[in-house]
């Protein structure tokens, strides 16, 4: 297969091999290039080398408050769900310098720290994941003021997204409408658009140029054009992963929970929250950061460091020396409020966008769409009492 | 190797904090002063335009930075007089501070007063505490153009006689025969021949038309929940009740998140909002 002629525009198919060389391709460009991979028994992010790195035959099993890897049924190179972390880390750094100062004579001078940005190729965004990105993208670059660390590591970015084949247990992306098919390949955000098939010899992947970039990327590959074959075994592998989806959203969330902010529904999850703010940590759209101002010893020199913050602590509502949201209640309520409903007033749409980590990865196995049913529920009761 | 290579930045950088000097510092009670700061001249224009309700973030090197509102101008070139309560660690290093050292300052930044917009109207004033210092620009400006309003009423309730915040100007506004002031205080001692109580009697009591009427008011929250309330008794509509909120703010333009109320950045959307625009906020506990 490898040396076969395709047109220059339009799909083609992708053997492991020709996925090794676009990695290399990009890497001899001078990408990193970040990808999935097993680590400490879970699957994360990280520079890798080749196709290799991938985890092949890998695949995970996620319910609330748990996670396990084990050997799936295939060779399959994408055959999990979302892996531990999104993709944020890797445009919105979590821990950084954003200026350093120095006393001079009579005042002190401010300067930037320039961001050590370089061109990154995300390898494997899932769809849920790739709305994230366009999510934090408008948050970042299309809401008035432009964080121009944001922008900078963003516009260095190239994504190769992978549309989803197989759903975990905490899935709902099909409810949130962000997957796990990737319905508007021009304007996704991603340059690729890659959909893995399995077949007797091993795993396919259905490539589609989502920009020129992209394109470009994939004339210099060796593939062959998809045929009608290909695009229907890849288009099947993507029912799969909807048929099988573990969760589901209610449709009506953002009106029930913005009218649902007194309801004593939160102080039953409060009774089961840890606040420990894992939720927000993993989840691939929060934003909320806090900065730090310091000092050395001799205090002839200052910085800034701006660092990924949580609206569980106390710290982040803190007011003349109190908190605003003292209660567990008041704090998981603005998480879920903020995500569900005070998100469409402030971006015209939901911040959440079904990946299921903050389900996944909550020690206690607190479930975002069960609370949002829990509050549909008891708000049905109340009107039939009254 | 282009991995670490830095790439150009966008142009403008919201965190970049310029040194602003101390011109004057003064004690206005046991724990409150004001600091009049001046610009460097690549600040001079955007200060020089800043509307009544804004605010700056002060930072105090290698300290922290904190908002604090424009509480006044002093005279050109953008000076701009900044009144602080010192409460934290930032706003104690603030209180430290002298005639000639240097504070960072942004901004500045939010939504102010709707000075323009209420041209025409009689406006009613209401402030509780150090909430007149972001008023205070705010009844100035309409004095410089007095013509262009109805009645103007200020009313100013603070927790005791010494702790009335510019008695000064509320000395000077009260002369003016076409400027209607009342203040209380919490609670006095013998010698306070002034009243006693809550602003909310002041509102009950003072002459408004109701539908001519735009209110404005900043205070505790606990103030403001009752003085609005006061306020619709009156008859005044919540599209025409503006106040000024807080919040815990890092960025001061809508970035990190932190001063979000229910569906408003209230760094950027407010600090001063229309009542009506935000009906939970007094209803809805720990929002």
């Amino acid at each position: 297969m490898a040396g076969a002629t395709r047109p220059d525009d339009g799909a083609c198919v992708l053997d492991t091999g020709a996925l090794e060389q676009l990695i290399e391709l990009l890497r001899a460009d001078g990408y990193r290039v970040v990808g999935p991979q097993v680590t400490d028994g879970a699957i994360v992010l990280g520079t890798i080398a080749g196709a290799g790195d991938l985890p092949a035959g890998i695949t995970d099993d996620q319910e609330p408050g748990r996670y396990r890897l084990r050997q799936g049924t295939s060779q399959a190179l994408f055959g999990y769900a979302a892996p531990a972390q999104g993709w944020k880390r890797f445009l919105f750094a979590p821990d950084e310098t954003l200026w350093r100062a120095e006393r001079t004579d009579g005042g002190f001078r401010c300067e930037e720290e320039p961001p050590a940005i370089g061109r990154t190729a995300l390898l494997g965004v899932r769809p849920c994941d790739l709305r994230a990105v366009d999510i934090l993208d408008q948050v970042f670059t299309r809401s008035g003021v432009v964080d121009r660390r944001y922008q900078a590591r963003r516009a260095a970015a190239l994504i190769i997204a992978v549309e989803c084949t197989q759903a975990g247990g905490t899935c709902f992306c099909a409810s949130m409408g962000a997957g796990p098919d990737i319905a508007d390949a021009a304007n996704c955000g991603a340059d690729i658009i890659l959909t893995e098939f399995l077949v007797d010899a091993g795993p396919l992947l259905l490539a589609r140029p989502a920009s020129a970039r992209g394109a470009e990327l994939l004339a210099g590959v060796p593939g062959w054009r998809a045929g009608a074959a290909d695009c229907e075994a890849a288009a099947e592998a993507v029912k799969g992963a909807a048929r099988s989806m573990g969760r589901q959203m209610p449709a009506d969330v953002a009106t029930l929970v913005g009218r649902s902010l007194d309801h004593p529904h939160w102080a039953d999850v409060a009774a089961r929250c840890l606040g420990c703010g894992t939720c927000t940590a993993v989840c691939p759209t929060c934003f909320c950061s806090t900065v730090e101002d310091s000092t050395d010893l001799a205090g002839t020199t200052a910085e800034r460091r701006r660092r990924w913050d949580s609206c569980f602590t106390l710290d982040f509502s803190t007011l003349h020396g109190g908190p605003i949201r003292s209660s567990g209640a008041a704090r998981y309520r603005q998480w879920l409020a903020h995500k569900l409903a005070h998100w469409w007033e402030q971006f015209g749409r939901s911040g959440c966008v079904g990946c299921g980590r903050c389900i996944t990865w909550c020690p206690v196995g607190i479930d975002i769409t069960a609370e949002a049913r829990a509050l549909a529920e008891r708000e049905g009761r109340t009107d039939a009492n009254h | 190797m282009a991995i670490t290579a830095p790439l150009p930045l966008p142009a403008s950088n919201p965190w970049q904090t310029s040194p602003w000097r101390i011109s004057h510092v003064r004690r206005e009670l046991a724990d409150t002063f004001t600091l009049t700061l001046d610009p460097p001249a690549d600040a001079a224009d955007a200060a020089a335009a800043f509307q009544p309700g804004q605010f700056n973030m002060l930072y105090v090197f290698g300290c922290g930075e904190v908002p604090v509102s424009i509480s006044g101008t002093a005279g050109e070139g953008g000076r701009l007089k900044h009144t602080i309560r010192a409460v934290g660690a930032v706003t104690g290093a603030l209180q430290r501070l002298r005639a000639g050292d240097v504070v960072g300052v942004r901004g500045p930044f939010g939504a102010g007063w709707p000075i323009d917009d209420a041209a025409g109207s009689d406006v009613v004033i209401v402030a509780g505490g150090i909430g007149l210092a972001p008023l205070r620009p705010a009844v100035e400006a309409i004095l410089h153009a007095r013509e262009r309003y109805g009645r103007f009423i200020v009313l100013y309730g603070a927790r005791s006689p010494e702790d009335i915040l510019f008695a000064r100007d509320l000395g000077r506004w009260s002369s003016r025969l076409d400027t209607f002031v009342d203040v209380t205080v919490d609670r006095a001692a013998g010698a306070w021949r002034g009243n006693v109580g809550l602003v909310t009697a002041l509102i009950a009591r003072v002459g408004l038309e109701a539908e001519h009427t735009v209110a404005f008011l900043c205070g505790p929250e606990a103030m403001m929940r009752f003085a609005v309330g006061a306020l619709a008794k009156r008859g005044v509509e919540a599209s025409r009740t503006y106040l000024s909120l807080e919040r815990n703010m890092k960025c001061g333009v809508g970035l990190c998140g932190r001063c979000q109320l229910a569906g408003h950045f209230v760094c950027r959307d407010g600090p001063v909002f229309r009542l009506d625009r935000i009906p939970n906020v007094f209803q809805v506990r720990e929002l």
